[in-house]
């Protein structure tokens, strides 16, 4: 015991003693805060170059630098066409739907396809995805098939509004509406999957990043050394508000450095280039166990929502050069043409099968009765406590009083 | 701050009008909506809904006080419910703007502008995504003049936030988050029935020295039309309104539910025969215990009704102070009609609602004890 205070006294006495012979010696700062340098100038601290763009592909999907092709399998290629594809017909048939008042609520990924599957193609099933919202795809390439009605196949069971995906053999958290909360909890998740082989990515907006929270998880995330990949899908507006008046630095991407992150900024219009990024973020994460953040450029050709009409802040112009010169599903299908992969007739197919599909499940989904409604006072709590329980045996004695005002029909009994 | 972009009314052309509406308004509305037809203020009046009488006032509060800033989270454009429309281009970018979307930064910018003796009017894009700014509200605006020892204070900042059912909002565009506030001495909390008392509270609340939270039934915005007077005035603070006299049951609620309420009074009368005494407490921090007192004393009944979740809801308060005030003029135990213990679920809100049916049956129950 002794012996041991001497050893730790003397270890003391040697670090306080170095620390003074390198205090002495030192030509350089030594505030805790910064390891830098001096300087006898006094200047504002001068915004560096913007940071790059990564791409593969350029607009009419031609490969610009070969070593950068990833050279996936024809296999792979097909499969992320096909389901951006079938995104963006599932997205143009709920819309409609909501429009005629078929299901309440929607909101459409248009333009932003090859951010989600680029992104779910380099991960695998294992790693786990917080997202914001606008993120179907990445369940789709998952395997997911998406619910819009709150009837009995809605793992939610009804209980959030549509779009408020989740399923847990997936591995995709269930969303919530409040914006940014994902951040932390995927940092999180990170941390207790540290050293398991897997990693976490959590995808949010650059509405997002302006909350409390998502400062809070950079630096979480640099700090406690999380393998969690922030991807941030820069679409350019938060409803209405654009992202000049939401930040005035160079985006996103621009703060992770900052925060000692390692960060990318990808096309997030050119799926191998967002797929090429995931992919080395999520090597990094793994191997040093660190964050990375992406900042996937795009641009949000769709409303926010189907309660939004976008006319009112930006000019249909502008949206329709994004749709047409530089659409990512397009991009990758003038690349999979001139590989040989993809033709006219494959096209049309794709689209009738798709649209068969997706107005198949659809119109199924449609005619299925909502869970029963006493689902209501469930998982509140693991177990109903007394105070719930008996709040919905009164109402279950009201219902069956006052059974003809109550739309029980609609829900299974 | 989320989904909260949920609700966009964008009125630019005429032919989005159908569009909009059925991107909020629920095709099967819990209420009748009825309009206070006899105001104490007098002057010209025009037909305006919820949003447009809101819009009124803040117009007013631009023109009569220069230093007044309008902020939020797509305000510039008109807000999503269309409250700051026309706003940015008649005052200014500098005075009506977009802020970046964060809650927290939205109400701590609007105590700063009040500090320095300018009037902030802060727009929270929907009452679910106030938490952020819990802080700032309950930390920092409501105890600035206290901590300081009334040196300064943030008695200049109105914080205007969409609340309550909508008929699809599920969890997080559905909450009546009232009572959390009402716990936070310092506060003053108001929730308008309509237009017209929209108009007037906002008002009141701006000029208020103290610093005000006004929650705005997000239902009401385009459902509720009444003749509001187009002049500045003001609306007390504190206050509750009694809107129909009655004999046997007091029955008191705010908000969009005061609406249900009128027509449960009706109910009561036709099936039975009892008389109805509806109030709307208008103000939840400070509330008017004198009217309720009154009123309770005289009926000797009393039912409760809102929307948010039963424990620890605002009416939990009112029954307090009734049994306290009133216990020997009770002839039954005081009742509450509200949501339940559960978070506000989506598909299930015909169920979750504190509707006319759970209000009759429990006036039934009062008269019947």
């Amino acid at each position: 015991m002794a012996l041991k205070n001497s050893a730790r006294l003397l270890r003391n006495c040697n670090t306080k003693l170095n620390f003074q012979v390198k205090a002495a010696l030192s030509s350089e700062p030594l505030f805790p805060g910064a390891k830098t340098t001096w300087t006898e100038t006094l200047e504002f601290t001068q915004t560096s170059k913007p940071i790059p763009v990564y791409r593969v592909m350029d607009r009419r999907g031609n490969i610009i630098r070969e070593s950068e092709d990833p050279n996936l399998p024809d296999g792979t290629i097909l499969k992320m066409y096909k389901d951006m594809t079938l995104l963006s017909i599932m997205d143009k048939i709920l819309y409609e739907s909501q429009r005629q008042g078929r299901i309440s609520f929607y909101m459409t990924n248009y333009g932003e396809e090859a951010a989600h599957i680029g992104s779910a193609a380099a991960l695998t099933n294992d790693d786990v995805v917080y997202g914001q919202y606008r993120e179907a795809g990445v369940l789709m390439w998952r395997g997911f098939t998406l619910e819009c009605y709150g009837n009995n196949d809605d793992k939610g069971k009804g209980r959030q509004m549509p779009v408020h995906y989740g399923n847990k053999e997936l591995n995709f958290v269930t969303i919530s509406s409040p914006l940014t909360t994902q951040l932390p909890q995927a940092v999180g998740a990170a941390y207790a999957l540290k050293g398991k082989n897997r990693i976490v990515i959590c995808y949010f907006g650059d509405g997002a990043a302006s909350e409390g929270d998502a400062h809070a998880a950079f630096n979480f995330a640099a700090t406690l050394e999380c393998p969690v990949i922030l991807f941030c899908r820069n679409n350019g507006y938060a409803i209405s508000t654009p992202v000049e008046e939401q930040y005035r630095g160079d985006g996103i991407a621009a703060r992770g450095p900052a925060f000692g992150i390692h960060t990318l900024r990808v096309d997030g219009n050119d799926t191998f280039a967002v797929y090429n990024a995931t992919k080395m973020a999520k090597e990094l994460a793994l191997k040093e166990n660190k964050p990375v953040l992406i900042e996937a450029m795009t641009y949000r050709v769709g409303d926010h929502s189907t309660s939004d009409d976008s006319s009112a802040y930006r000019s249909p112009e502008e949206v329709q050069s994004w749709a047409t010169n530089d659409y990512p599903t397009n991009k990758l299908r003038y690349y999979m043409e001139k590989k040989g992969l993809w033709d006219e007739n494959k096209e049309k197919e794709l689209l009738d099968q798709a649209r068969k599909n997706v107005l198949k499940a659809f119109n199924a989904g449609e005619k299925k009765l909502k869970p029963q409604w006493t689902e209501m006072f469930e998982d509140v709590y693991k177990f109903m406590p007394k105070h719930i329980r008996s709040q919905m045996e009164e109402m279950k004695a009201h219902v069956e009083k006052y059974k003809e005002q109550y739309p029980t029909n609609k829900f299974t009994s | 701050m989320a989904l909260n972009k949920v609700c966009s009314f964008c009125m630019k052309k005429v032919a989005n009008e159908n569009r909009t509406l059925s991107g909020l308004l629920s095709k099967r509305t819990h209420f009748i909506y009825s309009a206070d037809e006899n105001t104490s203020v007098k002057g010209e009046t025009k037909k305006m809904n919820m949003f447009q009488a809101i819009n009124s006032a803040m117009d007013i509060a631009m023109n009569s006080d220069k230093s007044a800033l309008i902020f939020g989270e797509d305000v510039g454009f008109g807000g999503v419910f269309r409250c700051t429309m026309g706003l940015r281009d008649k005052y200014g970018k500098e005075r009506v703007f977009n802020t970046p979307l964060c809650e927290q930064g939205i109400v701590g910018f609007g105590i700063g502008v009040a500090n320095m003796g300018a009037t902030a009017i802060a727009e929270i894009q929907f009452g679910d995504y106030i938490f952020p700014a819990f802080d700032q509200l309950v930390n920092e605006a409501a105890k600035c003049r206290y901590r300081s020892g009334g040196t300064f204070d943030s008695g200049k900042l109105t914080v205007r936030a969409p609340c309550g059912a909508v008929g699809h909002g599920g969890l997080y565009h559905s909450q009546s988050p009232e009572a959390y506030f009402a716990h936070t001495p310092g506060l003053k909390v108001v929730i308008p029935r309509g237009p017209i008392k929209a108009k007037g509270l906002l008002l009141s609340c701006i000029r208020e020295p103290d610093p005000c939270i006004v929650f705005e039934p997000k239902c009401l915005y385009r459902a509720a039309v009444e003749e509001v007077p187009v002049g500045d005035y003001q609306l007390p603070l504190g206050r509750a309104d009694i809107l129909q006299e009655g004999t046997d049951v007091t029955l008191i609620g705010w908000g969009t539910q005061i609406h249900v309420l009128k027509e449960v009074a009706q109910l009561a009368k036709s099936k039975l025969n009892a008389s109805c005494e509806v109030i709307d407490l208008v103000s939840i921090l400070p509330w008017d215990k004198d009217t309720i007192c009154e009123s309770v004393k005289k009926t000797k009944r009393v039912l409760i009704s809102h929307e948010a979740p039963l424990t620890g809801g605002f009416g939990a308060e009112l029954a307090a102070t009734i049994q306290e005030e009133c216990f020997l003029h009770l002839e039954a135990p005081i009742a509450r009609v509200t949501g339940f213990d559960t978070p506000f679920p989506h598909v299930f809100e015909p169920f979750y609602l504190p509707d006319k049916w759970r209000c009759l049956q429990a006036i039934q129950n009062l008269l019947k004890y």
